[in-house]
């Protein structure tokens, strides 16, 4: 499955100075292993560089299912600075959580089961077994 | 145990939360919390120009309003709204209590955390900062300082207590220290009780943004919080030294639940073994949360250290001016209007001012990328565009030329312009932050009580 990575985490952003830390918490704890082996540093920051200079680090909360990114030159001077509309980060958790992933398909089928009813639209943005037509189903 | 109640994440929270934290159930402490990163050096401003002003009016407002039940009941308030005059602040309150015939209280005020004096050279003993990370070297700032401030903890705030003070009103404070306080008042907690005091440091993380724990802001599933027009402000239970429980009033709307506050946990944290205050570090990788009942969660297992040799300052120095201005396009080609007018009004300014007045232009398609910028996939047929339209500079006057230049745009620019009846954007100052730390034995805080 191809989805976006808040199919998988929630979180939330906020600025000190021309730093945002982003914090990404996984929806399920048995999905932190994937978000921790994803989710490296390096990705986030490349991913972020529309937006951010960086550096990023990366900070592990196993007991939250959790990972803090801190985020370095991100919000354009920062404070009273910055002449972004969003100069203090409050939409960064957003941004880094609309990245595409590809998904593996044991864990996919647990984001189906998941959201199963209640999906908001364009967060999957590749499934192949969906599209499949299942042999019976017309049954 | 002792309840401990948020009822202001920052200085223009909702008004209706403290009322409805003292009405709706039992709580024995209130902690408001009004002082974000620049709000001191705008209160510096203002008490320049009046010796009286200087701190967080709206609380002697919202709080005035409830001397008589919080009398009553015998809830105490901590509140960082005393900004650059906290005696201004509790004087101000004080004579509310006398016109509502309360002769008895005691407010206890904690001051000591403003060292711009200190900072310019102008008071004894001179103060001299060491930077945070990777900062400007301090003497690079010092001579535009407009405001300095050392991020006291809970200790002055305890003392106000044991001395009677009913209601305490600090400066700078750490917005943990607001409910570690109480804990440290109440439970006894020693000194050198690390692992007790990062408890209490992490419950005053968890308090500090008011509704941001209890179902504000919630990105996991806002959908889930029930009856948000009342939301309930968080409610810490703190049974002891090693845990405590989160939760709010049961008659308001609201949600609390282990990911409200993971993600509240997460708010503007950086390393998370090593979350510094002056009163003790506490490792959030350690913290243990349990979902106990219907809007309750169980805080155990928070570990502590020593608190480090230094307190930080929070500085804010004089950076330039700057101006924003927004103009909405709609249907067809919205953002390629709106793009389209903000070159426009760039090439204008410059047509008129030459190329390098200005440090930094920016021009946004508000309702396409604003938020996101080069993360989204386009969107060239957004219905309605917004451009918002800024620069930053050193001369005043250039920014307000900018200024000028938006609302001709209806007559002068693409087709579609609306929505321009804000008046002309003005330049506004550019207050940069600036944070360093300064050795603990060199700041004195003093705690005083004023009594009605």
């Amino acid at each position: 499955m191809l989805g976006r990575l808040i199919l998988l985490a929630h979180g939330r952003s906020g600025d000190k100075g021309d730093t945002c830390n982003i914090g990404v918490i996984a929806r399920r704890e048995e999905w932190y292993p994937f978000l921790a082996e994803t989710l490296t540093a390096g990705r986030v920051a490349a991913y972020l560089s529309p937006l951010a200079e960086g550096p990023v680090e990366r900070y592990e909360l196993p007991n939250l299912a959790a990972l803090n990114f801190v985020v370095h030159r991100a919000l354009g001077g920062g404070g009273s600075v910055s002449l972004r509309l969003d100069a203090q980060g409050k939409t960064y958790a957003q941004a880094l959580l609309r990245m595409a992933l590809e998904i593996p398909e044991p864990l996919a089928r647990g984001v189906r089961r998941h959201w199963a009813g209640r999906l908001p639209p364009g967060l999957i943005l590749k499934d192949v077994a969906r599209r499949t037509p299942r042999q019976g189903a017309r049954r | 145990m002792i309840r401990i109640a948020s009822g202001q994440g920052y200085w223009g929270d909702w008004p209706q939360a403290p009322a409805l934290q003292v009405r709706s159930g039992p709580i024995d402490y209130l902690v408001m919390d009004y002082l974000a990163e620049v709000t001191m050096s705008i209160l510096q401003k203002q008490r320049r120009r009046d010796p009286s002003a200087g701190y967080a009016t709206d609380f002697v407002t919202d709080l005035g309003e409830l001397l008589p039940e919080i009398a009553d009941k015998a809830i105490r308030v901590i509140a960082s709204a005393g900004g650059v005059n906290p005696r201004g602040c509790a004087q101000a309150l004080l004579a509310r209590a006398r016109q509502a015939g309360l002769t008895e209280l005691k407010v206890g005020i904690v001051r000591g955390d403003d060292v711009l004096d200190r900072a310019l050279g102008r008071a004894e003993p001179a103060l001299t900062m060491t930077p945070l990370e990777a900062e400007l070297p301090f003497e690079s700032v010092r001579q535009r300082l407009t405001s300095a401030n050392v991020y006291l903890g809970a200790r002055p705030i305890v003392e106000a207590l044991r001395r009677g003070a009913q209601i305490v009103v600090t400066g700078r404070c750490t917005d943990t220290g607001l409910a570690l306080a109480p804990m440290i008042h109440a439970l006894d907690v020693a000194e050198d009780d690390w692992d007790a005091l990062a408890l209490g440091t992490v419950v005053g993380h968890v308090l500090e943004c008011g509704a941001q724990a209890s179902g504000g802001n919630f990105l996991a599933d806002w959908r889930a919080v029930a009856d948000a027009d009342r939301i309930g402000f968080p409610i810490a239970e703190v049974h002891d030294g090693g845990r405590a429980v989160i939760t709010k009033h049961a008659g308001l709307g609201g949600l609390v639940s282990a990911a409200t506050i993971k993600e509240q946990l997460l708010y503007e944290i950086g390393d998370p073994r090593c979350y510094v205050t002056p009163d003790g570090i506490a490792d959030f990788t350690t913290i243990r949360l349990r979902e106990i009942g219907p809007d309750r969660v169980e805080i155990t297992d928070v570990r502590g250290r020593p608190a480090p040799p230094t307190l930080k300052v929070s500085c804010v120095y004089e950076a330039g001016w700057k101006v924003s201005g927004q103009i909405t396009y709609c249907w067809p080609e919205a953002r390629a209007r709106a793009q389209a007018a903000g070159q426009l009004i760039r090439k204008r300014v410059e047509n008129l001012l030459g190329v390098d007045r200005f440090q930094e232009w920016l021009i946004e398609c508000v309702g396409a990328d604003a938020c996101h910028d080069g993360l989204v996939e386009r969107r060239d047929e957004a219905e309605e565009v917004t451009l918002r339209v800024s620069a930053r500079s050193n001369d005043r006057a250039a920014c307000d030329a900018l200024g000028r230049e938006l609302a001709p745009m209806v007559l002068t620019g693409p087709p579609g312009a609306t929505g321009f009846a804000g008046g002309r954007p003005r330049a506004s100052e550019v207050m940069a932050y600036w944070s360093g730390l300064v050795p603990r034995e060199a700041i004195t805080p003093e705690v005083e009580i004023l009594e009605a």
